[in-house]
This record gives structure tokens, C-alpha cells and sequence, in this order.
């Protein structure tokens, strides 16, 4: 369980690289391996040890977190914070685009998030589509910039989406924008039938792409002289999905559409897909547990439309109980709300279900990072694993606590009283611009005024 | 016939049952009075729905039903002083939301005689300890309403979250006349809204002088609206012969200073013109949505203006304010010394009102204050403090009992009593989750 590392070997380091932190005599909820009062030592961005009792380097820079609690950086499997835009919906399947290229890294959301205790999060594309476009799993190490936001050992994944949203554009009074609501510019499909036609579709032209270039492959391996297929960025995506090295993010509501995907991915051999929302899935719970599919869902959303009335905040706990591996996302755009307080979210499990402690803290940090395939680096306090940890003044279970300290990869990005002690500054800074705009504005009054 | 017969009887008895059905000794509990300090070991007696009785040593009167509390915990209900409960089932459907009615001015339209008592959002927010609503008739920010557009709305009207008909809810039919203070609306943050993609529109982008004539000429509006509503008053009180106007007639109380005008507006500037108004027009003021009061903060607590704050779970107003924004204002305001209630503003949500307040609390409000923002606090502004909002003799005994602090999320509500008649605490979800637990 816990490995010792050799005191000689922390100190060498510390003395080489002085990159030794230790957070101490904290209440560590490590979510998989119990809870305790002890601390964590952290070397080189990594989780070194973590235990009741931990040998502290020499030169190590301590933190002091008596009375205080600490969990392993949260995650937000679902969001779409920090995009410049989140849907291709001028197709049905959008596969050839990637929100990677939509990256924000001075989105304010980063920060709000951060300040909540989110670690990392899974910004997708949105649900516009039955086949959306492709994803980003990304650190919130604010002040990188795009390429430094990346966390690039997530699998990739793509978006897909069920039931309303993809139907919207099928249907005349679904068309957002006034004029345009005509039949010419309806997309197909418009009924849950059509959705199921256009997914079983493109794995179908998916399969076939996939064979062309296995025979390709074959006949040139044989010494045939002869073209290369042409390549297609729409089905290629599908191919990674269908040979397991792309993950699915399907957005749906009702039961009925989520036995519909499964018995699709049935016929194409597609495992270990995660359901998003999935707000009917403890009505088939069962059988997204048989294909070891899983679910990211909302606690408490409900009613806001008709696929969502059935909707319960019992849903976690029952699809958790019928063994199907369950996570708790905000959904967050514009900004970080829900994000930021994912942890009180998790506590609403223990009100509706009452699930335990560790299963609630569970469902916003080691559950998604498995959701995302993370979770060799991510989702829990273990040695060896990223020191992703963040530092609560109180229960992270209680709607009194508040965030004190997140740390990405052992580095501090959020530190409240640092916060807090900007504040002047930033406040001063915001009013002389004040100031510099009006007079500007007051000084150009006058060249203003042109000929009507 | 066997069925009919069946029926009545059970009628009958429930008749029989309901008449005792209001008085029971609650014992061994630990009451929070929310008027005072909370008592260990106490007793609450009701006694025909009112509060008879609450301190360590009360005896059973006669035959009356004994309770026991011990271990658990007894709070006033809680009220959620704006939600468009019972107007509203599914956000996105139209047909289901009657929120939000068409036209600038509105003042006779009732909120109460359109609440659908069979709302399945009723027993949902209920069972979270919340006993009664402020149902507003317009579109506060919560879903999609018709016309987010109107400048008064109508009549918002308290009820409590039990009863066979609306009848039956109404605490009062009228607690306060809805206006919303005109903004000047400019668009904002980068990428391209809805307008841009339109070629004829993008070209109309409305300049901030452009916008803040048009917000100049709602503010005219209202103006004009009070002012013929005064001469209407005026003249009916001369006994002049006149139509008789529903409009005007539903705004007399208002220009009495009987029924509050709960005014919407959540910046320094609109709140600013708002206050200025009330004063020019003698008016019996609660400001509501208040997000960035800045300099008049003062001004409200010296007027004793209560406001009413909508959810705290919400992302800073600028980019650049702090990211903790939302959760402080609560703090600011009592310190300034404005008494504040909280509303939902929605219907979705509207169960999280004690998490609402609690939010606020890590944050610097005073634990007791949080408290007394969705019990208390609400009872005093909306004038029914003398009957609800804290366990006090004479009271009507709306209660709770908990097994902990009703603001904290993993506390769960036991038992729940309206007028001292005990509330179903079972919902549509409670009801989906025995169904589906139990799938063989």
C-alpha cells in the first residue's frame, strides 16, 4: 500500500531540485484507500508518500494543514468551460472537428473553477448533434497557455448526443433563429428513430472506411502496386472508436434511448462508453452495468424539459448500487457555477440515497478520472500518482467549507489569502482605468461629431 | 357500490381525524425558536395549528397525540420569498408555464388564482423543510418565462405548499405588486450572439446611447403609468364619475403605501433610480435581484428597505470581480444593516433555498442571520410576522423537525407541519426511487 522511499533518496532530491513540499497533519481523505490525520509528502509534482506518519526532507517547504481537510483534486467529467465555441450543428455528425482548437487559456472560468477545488476537466463539444465533434481533457494550471492546459495522457474521446437537442434541428419549432424556421433548412434526424439511424449509420460507413484500408494494408504488405484509399476525417475518429482507442461521451435522457445506444454499440463491439446526464439511467441501470458502460450525471437537475421530468436526485445512488461506475459533472459553459461547488453536490448523494462519505467524494474524483482513464495520475491521494490535492478550512462535505489551497502537479495555483491580499491592488488598478477611459472618452467628445 | 360506500366512509373519517389533526405535544426535541436561543430538551404544544406552548416543561393537555423528538431537531418552516412555484412545471414547454404575461403594465393579474396545486414540484420543494412561497407572476430570472419583458408583472401572492386548491394555499393573495426597473441593455461578451448572425441586425447593434434612451423611456413609462393610476385615484376618491379600471384599481394599494412594490434591480444605477422613484412617489419599497448595490447600500439601511436576494449560486457579475463575489454580498448587506430575505427565482432549484443562504455563511454571514434570511426575515418583510416565521406562542405552527441543521445538505427533514397539520413528505422523486429500487 503505501511505498517507503528511502529518506537518503528525498534528500538528495530535495537538496538537487528543492522541490519538496510537505502538507502536514491534515484530515486526508484519500478517497481509495480511507481516511486519516496524517500527511503528504510531494517530490517533483508527484505523491512521494502519504501516511500518518511521513518522513519530512530536509529543505522541504511545509504547509501546515492542522484541522484542516484535503482531498484529491476534483473532476469535472462533463463541461464546456474555456471554449471559444462548443457546436458544429450544421451536420449530423461532426466527428471531423475538435474542440482542442477552441482552448481558451484566459478564460476567468479556469480560475472560478480552480477556486472551487476542480483539478482537471473534460471540456467537450456540445449536444447539438448525434455524432459531435472531439474533446479536451485539460489541467486547470492557470496561466499556461493552451498547449500547457493539455492533459495530454487522457484518451481521447468524442461527444455524441441523444433525444432532444440533436432532434431540435428536424424540427420546425426546435429552429432557434426566426426566418430560418423553413423545411429547406431542417437537419435530419428529427425523431429519437432518426438519431438511432444516423449513429448506427456512420459506424456502419465506419466499419467499412476501417476495411478498405485493412485490405489496402494487406494488398501492399503483399508487394501490389496500388492507391491508397482516400482518407476521410468525418469516419476516422469513428475507426479509433471502434478499434478501442477513443472513448464516448453520449449525452441522453431517457431509458428508452439509452437501451437504444447500448444494444447499438452491442453490434459494433463498443465497451466502456460513459453516458452523460443519463438522468432516466436508473431505470435501465442494470443494463448499462452488463457492458461495464458508466454514467456522469447531475444531482439534483430536474424538469427543466420533458426528457428531464422523470428526472430524480436518487439516480447516483441507484445506478451506483446496480454496480455501474458513476460521476457527478457540472455541465458548466459561460462560467465555472456548478463547477466550483462539486463537492457539496457529491454530498447530495448522502441526502438521496444515502451513500457513504468516500462512495460521495468517490463520484467527483477517482470515478471520473477512470470515466476518463486518468486514473493512474489522477482521482485519489496514492503514492506515485500527480499531486492534484486540494486544502478545505472544513468538511469538503459541508456547505460551510470553503477552499483554502489547490495544488496541480505539486505546484500551488490557488491560494485564498493570496487571493485575497491581491484584491487592493487589482481594485486600484480597475478604478485608474476607470478614470483613464473617461477622460479619454471626454477629451475625444468633441472629434466625434460627424456630419449626419 | 361496494367502492362508493367504501369511499364515503373513508371520507367521513378523515373528516373526524382532521378535526384533532392540528394540535399534538412534540416532545424531547431540540427547538430553535429562530426569535431566540435554541432550547435542548423542550417541548412544542399546538394546539388547533397554533403555537400553544415551547420550553422544557410542558405537560400533556388531556388526550391530545404525543410526538417524540428525541434526537431531533425543530425549526420554523422556511419561505422562499419569490418563485414562480405552481406557475411553472417544465421549463422549456410553453403550455406548462404561465409565468410572465404579455404587456408593459399588469398590476391586476394575481399570481395565486393560476397556481396548479397538483404542481409535482409542490411536494418536491416542500419536503426540503420549505412551508410557503412567494409565487411572482413574472419571469424573475427563473426559466424561460413568456415575456421577460414586463415592467409590472402583477401580484405576488404567499402561499403555503400544501392544499387541495389554491384557496386552500393562500397565506395572503396579494403580498406584493412585481415590477422589474428597466436596464439598459448592451451586448455583451465576445463571440457572436444570435443578432450577428443575422446580417440585417448586426448593422443595428444598439450604441450605449441608444440603449440608454430606450431604458430613459421605460422609466417614462412607469412614470406615466403611476402618475394616470394617482389621477385615477384622485378621482374616485373625489367620487367623480368614472370607468372603472381594473389597472388602476389594483394599483390604489400600491399608492396607499399598503402593499409593497417589490422592485427588481440589481445594479447601482437602476437600484439608484429606483430609490429615487419610491421616494419621489412615497412608495412601500422591497428591492429584489440586488447584485451590485455600491454606494446605495447606505441609502437602503437608512430607509430600512429590505431586499430580497436571489440565488447565491451564480458566477461573479464582471469577469474581473473576485471569484467569491456572489457569496459575499450576503455578508455586505448585514453589515450595512439591510434586512434581506432569499428567493430561489426559479422553480428547478427551488429546493436548495436553505443552501442558498448557507453559502453565504463560510463567507462571513453570521450563521444565525443565514437562518433568519429564509424563516424569519421573510415573515417580517412580507408582513406575517405576526402569525409565521419563528416557533413563538400564538404562532401557527409551521414546522420542521430535522435531524440537524436544516441549511446543511446532508440533514434530512423528518416531518413537516403546515397550520399543525402533518405534510406528506413523499414526491414524484421519492416515489420513482421506491419504484425503481424495488425492480426485480
Amino acid at each position: 500500500m503505501r511505498t517507503i522511499i528511502p529518506a537518503a533518496v528525498l534528500t538528495v532530491s530535495a537538496l538537487l531540485a528543492a522541490d519538496v513540499t510537505v502538507i502536514r497533519n491534515g484530515t486526508i481523505h484519500t478517497v481509495t484507500k480511507g481516511t486519516f490525520k496524517g500527511s503528504i509528502v510531494i517530490l517533483d509534482g508527484k505523491i512521494a508518500d502519504v501516511g500518518e506518519k511521513v518522513m519530512t526532507p530536509a529543505g522541504a517547504r511545509i504547509v501546515d494543514a492542522a484541522g484542516k481537510h484535503i482531498i484529491p483534486g476534483i473532476i469535472d467529467a462533463h463541461t464546456h468551460i474555456a471554449l471559444d465555441s462548443i457546436n458544429e450543428s450544421s451536420v449530423s455528425v461532426s466527428s471531423m472537428v475538435d474542440v482542442t482548437e477552441m482552448l481558451n487559456p484566459e478564460s476567468i472560468s479556469i480560475y472560478q473553477a480552480l477556486a472551487g477545488g476542480v483539478t482537471v476537466c473534460n471540456s467537450m463539444h456540445g449536444s447539438a448533434n448525434s455524432i459531435g465533434g472531439r474533446n479536451v481533457v485539460f489541467k486547470l494550471r492557470w496561466g499556461a497557455d493552451a498547449r500547457g492546459l493539455v492533459f495530454d495522457k487522457a484518451m481521447p474521446s468524442i461527444k455524441m448526443a441523444l433525444g432532444e437537442n440533436p432532434k431540435r434541428q428536424g424540427s420546425p419549432q426546435g429552429l432557434q433563429i426566426p426566418g430560418l424556421a423553413s423545411p429547406q433548412n431542417l437537419r435530419y434526424p428529427g425523431t429519437r428513430m432518426g438519431v438511432e439511424d444516423v449513429i448506427r449509420g456512420a459506424f456502419t460507413r465506419a466499419r467499412a472506411y476501417q476495411r478498405e484500408w485493412k485490405d489496402y494494408e494487406t494488398r501492399k504488405a503483399r508487394g501490389e502496386k496500388l492507391l491508397p484509399p482516400r482518407r476521410d476525417l468525418e469516419l476516422e475518429p469513428l475507426v479509433e472508436v471502434l478499434e478501442g482507442k477513443r472513448l464516448i461521451h453520449a449525452h441522453c435522457y431517457r431509458a428508452d434511448e439509452i437501451l437504444m445506444l447500448i444494444r447499438v454499440f452491442d453490434d459494433f463491439n463498443i465497451r466502456g462508453v460513459t453516458f452523460e446526464h443519463a438522468l432516466e439511467g436508473y431505470k435501465v441501470a442494470r443494463e448499462i452495468a452488463a457492458r461495464g458502460h458508466a454514467a456522469s450525471t447531475f444531482s439534483d437537475w430536474w424538469s427543466y424539459k420533458v426528457e428531464a421530468y422523470d428526472a430524480i436526485p436518487y439516480n447516483a445512488a441507484i445506478m451506483h448500487r446496480n454496480g455501474v461506475l458513476v460521476s457527478l459533472n457540472s455541465d458548466d459553459a459561460g462560467g465555472a457555477e456548478l463547477m466550483r461547488r462539486l463537492n457539496t453536490e457529491a454530498a447530495k448523494v448522502i441526502k438521496y440515497g444515502g451513500l457513504s462519505e468516500d462512495e460521495a467524494l468517490a463520484m467527483i474524483t477517482i470515478n471520473p478520472a477512470k470515466q476518463l482513464r486518468i486514473d493512474r495520475w489522477v482521482g485519489s491521494i496514492e503514492t506515485g500518482k500527480d499531486a492534484d490535492l486540494v486544502i478545505y478550512d472544513k468538511h469538503p462535505l459541508s456547505i460551510y467549507s470553503k477552499v483554502e489551497k489547490v495544488f496541480i502537479d505539486g505546484r500551488q495555483y490557488f491560494d485564498r489569502d493570496e487571493d485575497m491580499s491581491r484584491r487592493p491592488k487589482i481594485e486600484s488598478e480597475k478604478e485608474g482605468l476607470r478614470k483613464k477611459v473617461l477622460e479619454q472618452q471626454k477629451q475625444a467628445a468633441p472629434q466625434n461629431r460627424r456630419p449626419s | 357500490m361496494k367502492t362508493a360506500r367504501f369511499t364515503c366512509l373513508a371520507a367521513l373519517a378523515v373528516t373526524v381525524f382532521a378535526a384533532e389533526n392540528n394540535s399534538f405535544l412534540l416532545r424531547n426535541a431540540t427547538v430553535h425558536p429562530v426569535s431566540g436561543a435554541a432550547i435542548e430538551n423542550a417541548s412544542v404544544l399546538v394546539v388547533d395549528g397554533r403555537i400553544a406552548g415551547v420550553g422544557p416543561k410542558i405537560a400533556p393537555k388531556g388526550k391530545i397525540k404525543v410526538i417524540e423528538g428525541r434526537g431531533l431537531h425543530v425549526y420554523p418552516g422556511m419561505i422562499d420569498s419569490g418563485s414562480p412555484i405552481g406557475l411553472a412545471e417544465i421549463a422549456s414547454v410553453r403550455e406548462t408555464v404561465d409565468a410572465g404575461e404579455i404587456g408593459d403594465f399588469n398590476p391586476q393579474l394575481r399570481a395565486l388564482i393560476a397556481v396548479n396545486p397538483s404542481s409535482e414540484h409542490i411536494p418536491v420543494v416542500r419536503a426540503n423543510g420549505i412551508t410557503s412561497v412567494l409565487v411572482t407572476p413574472g419571469s424573475t430570472g427563473g426559466g424561460r418565462g413568456a415575456a421577460a419583458g414586463s415592467l409590472i408583472a402583477g401580484q405576488a401572492s404567499l402561499v403555503h405548499l400544501d392544499g387541495w386548491t389554491w384557496e386552500e394555499m393562500e397565506i395572503r393573495r396579494a403580498a406584493a405588486m412585481q415590477l422589474a426597473w428597466p436596464v439598459i441593455r448592451m451586448p455583451r461578451g465576445r463571440g457572436a450572439g444570435i443578432e450577428a448572425l443575422l446580417p440585417g441586425l448586426a448593422a443595428r447593434r444598439a450604441t450605449f446611447a441608444e440603449a440608454r434612451r430606450s431604458q430613459q423611456q421605460q422609466v417614462q413609462k412607469i412614470q406615466d403609468f403611476f402618475d394616470a393610476a394617482r389621477r385615477y385615484q384622485t378621482a374616485k376618491a373625489a367620487g367623480e364619475s368614472i370607468q372603472p379600471d381594473l389597472r388602476y384599481e389594483a394599483m390604489i394599494p400600491v399608492l396607499e403605501g399598503k402593499l409593497p412594490l417589490m422592485i427588481t434591480a440589481v445594479r447601482e444605477r437602476e437600484i439608484r433610480e429606483a430609490l429615487a422613484f419610491a421616494a419621489r412617489e412615497r412608495l412601500k419599497i422591497v428591492l429584489a435581484g440586488v447584485r451590485r448595490p455600491g454606494k446605495t447600500l447606505e441609502e437602503i439601511a437608512k430607509r430600512n428597505i429590505p431586499v430580497v436576494l436571489g440565488t447565491t449560486f451564480v458566477t461573479p457579475l464582471e469577469e474581473d470581480d473576485p471569484y467569491d463575489e456572489p457569496f459575499t454580498l450576503p455578508a455586505h448587506l448585514h453589515k450595512a444593516g439591510v434586512k434581506f430575505a432569499f428567493a430561489s427565482f426559479g422553480v428547478q432549484f427551488a429546493r436548495n433555498l436553505p443552501y442558498q443562504a448557507a453559502q453565504a455563511v463560510p463567507f462571513g454571514l453570521p450563521y444565525d442571520e443565514a437562518l433568519k434570511s429564509v424563516t424569519l426575515n421573510p415573515a417580517q418583510i412580507w408582513g406575517i410576522d405576526a402569525e409565521y416565521g419563528s416557533i413563538e406562542k400564538g404562532k401557527f405552527a409551521d414546522l420542521i423537525v430535522t435531524d440537524g441543521d436544516p441549511l446543511e445538505i446532508r440533514t434530512q427533514v423528518k416531518m413537516m407541519f403546515i397550520k399543525g397539520v402533518p405534510v406528506d413528505l413523499e414526491s414524484r422523486h421519492t416515489r420513482l426511487y421506491k419504484r425503481y429500487s424495488a425492480r426485480p
